[in-house]
């Protein structure tokens, strides 16, 4: 029961917060979105917390943060409120999600998919601001690149290829029934807001399929409902919304195509590693 | 007896402060609506799917010319539509309006504060979607309903393909720019209705009008945008809108374009407040750039119940009531009651548009954002009376403040600094050395 005293480089969570806490001293610095460092301690301290505290309700022997710390760097980035106490019950919910809401010893929803939506739709109080990372390609390019990184460190970039893709496909069949130009459905995927969801977001390895078939699946799935929430049902948030929808079949899908669960680290034997990291060896969170 | 006077003064000044802020409307500078004069204002009510849009356009020129065309999300009946008293979106505009601020330094040899503030400055507006007009017969247009309203003749227009509606609104007159077959085959694909509107001279004339007055349109629709993309077909290049968004919960912001705050709350040099009109406009011409030219600038966002300074008084609740919010209930006309929290919450968003750099139509979500937020900009007269004491101190304070309101001007609007500073009264003596020899060599 010896913690490791060296975090093992192949993990791709180290990449994502790296990357996460570059876009939010973007968000913050540049773009100026408004993001006050109150919450963003009120979040990523009740997450750490909640996470620790769960973890020992749970039995685990460890205390892992990273997971803990990538879900409050993504509700900083994304949830936008102006009170600190709904900031840190976002945090809560999120951490808490993920313990009490599991199938098959696996977390059901993204932890701060989960928080967003509920809160969103729970207080009139908190919301997501889908247009703050404006659309330049550039950006685009710079969400992409980054992703792709931490995704190929995760080597699960399935989903993300297949949100993409089907999201893409249908904003560009949308055009051409429409007789739109092409500039239009461009200028929708060159949402930052998009990419940000595309690549950290629906990306989590812990909540989609175990199969690659599986997380093609889902990812269509995913972007079917985006679509339909986006362009049937006028309403914003396409994409986020969809995939809180769409995470309950992921037991099923796992059901229908069967395959290795994923682990943060190589699945060699740890002797513990708290959190998500254990989850290769059985049901703790 | 020095002691004295300065006192006397300083009282009367904090009286008049206290009467300004009260009366709540005391104009400085003002950028007023002819500023732009090819802009359009929309009104936005819009609390659950229940939406009305006022649409005010500064149309100069002969009204036989006027036309209207603008797709909506439903059918409309009669009942839907009204025309608006111009003069509440005059207010609204006020209201609203970026505004420049005014503070005195007291007196430094007695350190009493006190202060003046005030101002604004209305900026303008006008049509949203406008294109061309007349008319003889149809081919494949269905004219759900045809309305008469105020001043304005309104067809109700449905069609099952474009190129039928195309042509039927050029054989009516109607000047339709180039490309707009395509775009008005997209509306209709999504479900919308054209709303046509010319003017009814007979009615013009009756209704006393120099002007034509703003059209109201009431409607129940899960969309919540504004169609810009026939605005974008015309020749013009560029579009100046402003939208004011009245609602519940909080401010609106768009989902589809990055909404940014307009700088504020940036002190400049004094001799603004003669020029704030070309201040505002360069201001914004820089910032938009700055922001790629992709930005929908955020200008007011506050809870109507209230302002501080207030650039104009709140809308009462009549006005609101006239502008759709129909959520407020009527007044009891009685004016001197104090304005109740009226559960309106007003944002004020400008944007220049094109369509490289815009194209599809703006996609709006009210946030829970209560924050207010107002475009205000400070300037600070150095104290000119009579000092009973050295104040070169103070001197030197003031013209290191005069400097950095020099590089604030300069950076905000991309004006010349020099040509600023040599505009500014700089407190004391000249201020050569300030700034080092060296600085300005390269460049």
């Amino acid at each position: 029961m010896k913690r490791r005293s060296t975090f093992p480089s192949g993990d791709p969570r180290y990449y994502q917060i790296g990357v996460l806490s570059s876009l939010l001293c973007y968000g913050i610095f540049i773009l100026e979105f408004g993001v006050q460092w109150q919450h963003a301690v009120a979040v990523v301290s009740t997450a750490l917390t909640v996470q620790w505290l769960a973890g020992r309700a749970h039995g685990l022997a460890g205390f892992d943060p990273l997971s803990p710390l990538i879900t409050a760097l993504s509700l900083t980035l994304l949830l936008r409120t102006d009170s600190i106490v709904l900031a840190a019950t976002a945090a809560a919910l999120a951490i808490g999600g993920k313990f009490l809401i599991r199938v098959g010893g696996k977390h059901v929803f993204n932890p701060a998919n989960f928080a967003l939506v509920t809160l969103m739709f729970a207080s009139d109080r908190a919301w997501l601001s889908s247009g703050q990372w404006g659309n330049t390609t550039l950006l685009a390019f710079g969400f992409a690149c980054l992703g792709l990184l931490v995704l190929n460190r995760a080597r699960r970039a399935e989903t993300t290829l297949a949100f993409l893709g089907v999201f893409g496909l249908l904003l560009f069949t949308r055009a051409l029934w429409l007789g739109d130009p092409a500039s239009i459905p461009l200028h929708q995927l060159q949402s930052g807001a998009l990419l940000l969801f595309s690549f950290f977001m629906i990306s989590d390895p812990k909540t989609t399929p175990n199969a690659a078939g599986g997380r093609l699946l889902f990812g269509a799935l995913v972007a079917c409902t985006a679509f339909f929430i986006q362009f049937v049902l006028h309403q914003p948030h396409g994409p986020i919304i969809a995939l809180i929808f769409s995470s309950p079949f992921v037991p099923l899908i796992d059901r229908v195509a069967s395959g290795k669960r994923y682990a943060w680290r190589n699945p060699k034997p740890r002797s513990y590693e708290s959190g998500n990291a254990t989850l290769n060896k059985g049901s703790l969170p | 007896m020095k002691t004295l006077i300065t006192a006397f003064v300083a009282l009367t000044t904090l009286g008049l402060a206290g009467t300004v802020q009260a009366f709540c409307g005391f104009y400085v500078a003002r950028a007023d609506t002819s500023l732009y004069n090819e802009a359009s204002q929309v009104v936005l009510v819009r609390d659950g799917k229940r939406t009305v849009i006022t649409m005010a356009n500064d149309f100069e020129g002969d009204v036989e010319d006027f036309a209207m065309v603008i797709p909506v999300p439903t059918f409309i009946e009669r009942g839907q539509i009204n025309v608006a008293d111009r003069a509440i979106i005059e207010h609204l505009d006020a209201y609203t309006s970026p505004r420049l601020v005014e503070y005195f330094d007291p007196d430094p040899c007695h350190r009493v504060l006190y202060e003046r503030q005030d101002m604004n400055s209305g900026i303008p507006a006008t049509a949203v979607v406008e294109d061309a007009a007349k008319s003889a017969r149809s081919r494949g247009v269905t004219i759900e309903a045809s309305y008469a309203v105020g001043e304005y003749d309104i067809l109700i227009l449905s069609a099952e393909q474009s190129d039928g509606l195309i042509a039927w609104l050029n054989e009516n007159g109607y000047r339709i720019p180039d490309g707009a077959e395509k775009v008005v085959g997209s509306y209709l694909k999504q479900d919308m209705r054209f709303f046509v509107a010319k003017v009814n001279l007979e009615a013009q004339a009756k209704s006393g009008f120099s002007y034509l007055r703003p059209i109201q349109v009431a409607y129940e629709s899960s969309k919540f945008m504004l169609p810009i993309r026939l605005g974008t077909l015309n020749a013009r290049a560029e579009q100046e809108l402003y939208v004011y968004a009245l609602t519940r919960t909080g401010r609106v912001e768009t989902t589809n374009y990055r909404t940014v705050k307009l700088p504020s709350n940036v002190e400049v040099p004094v001799f603004v407040k003669d020029e704030f009109a070309d201040f505002y406009r360069n201001m914004f011409e820089r910032q938009t750039a700055a922001n790629g030219n992709r930005a929908v600038f955020l200008e007011y966002a506050w809870d109507m119940a209230w302002c501080d300074p207030c650039a104009a008084d709140p809308l009462s609740a009549d006005e609101l009531r006239k502008l759709g919010v129909f959520w407020v209930g009527n007044s009891d006309g009685s004016k001197l009651r104090p304005q109740p929290a009226q559960d309106v919450f007003v944002t004020r968003l400008h944007v220049r548009y094109d369509r490289q750099h815009f194209p599809e139509d703006l996609v709006f979500q009210e946030t829970g954002d209560r924050q207010n937020f107002q475009g205000r900009y400070i300037v600070r007269h150095p104290f000119a009376g009579r000092a009973s004491c050295d104040i070169s101190d103070y001197e030197q304070s003031v013209r290191e403040r005069q400097n950095r309101e020099a590089e604030q001007l300069a950076n905000l609007t991309g004006w010349d600094v020099d040509g600023i500073r040599a505009k500014i009264d700089f407190a004391g003596e000249a201020p050569e050395s300030e700034e080092p020899w060296w600085k300005r060599l390269w460049n």
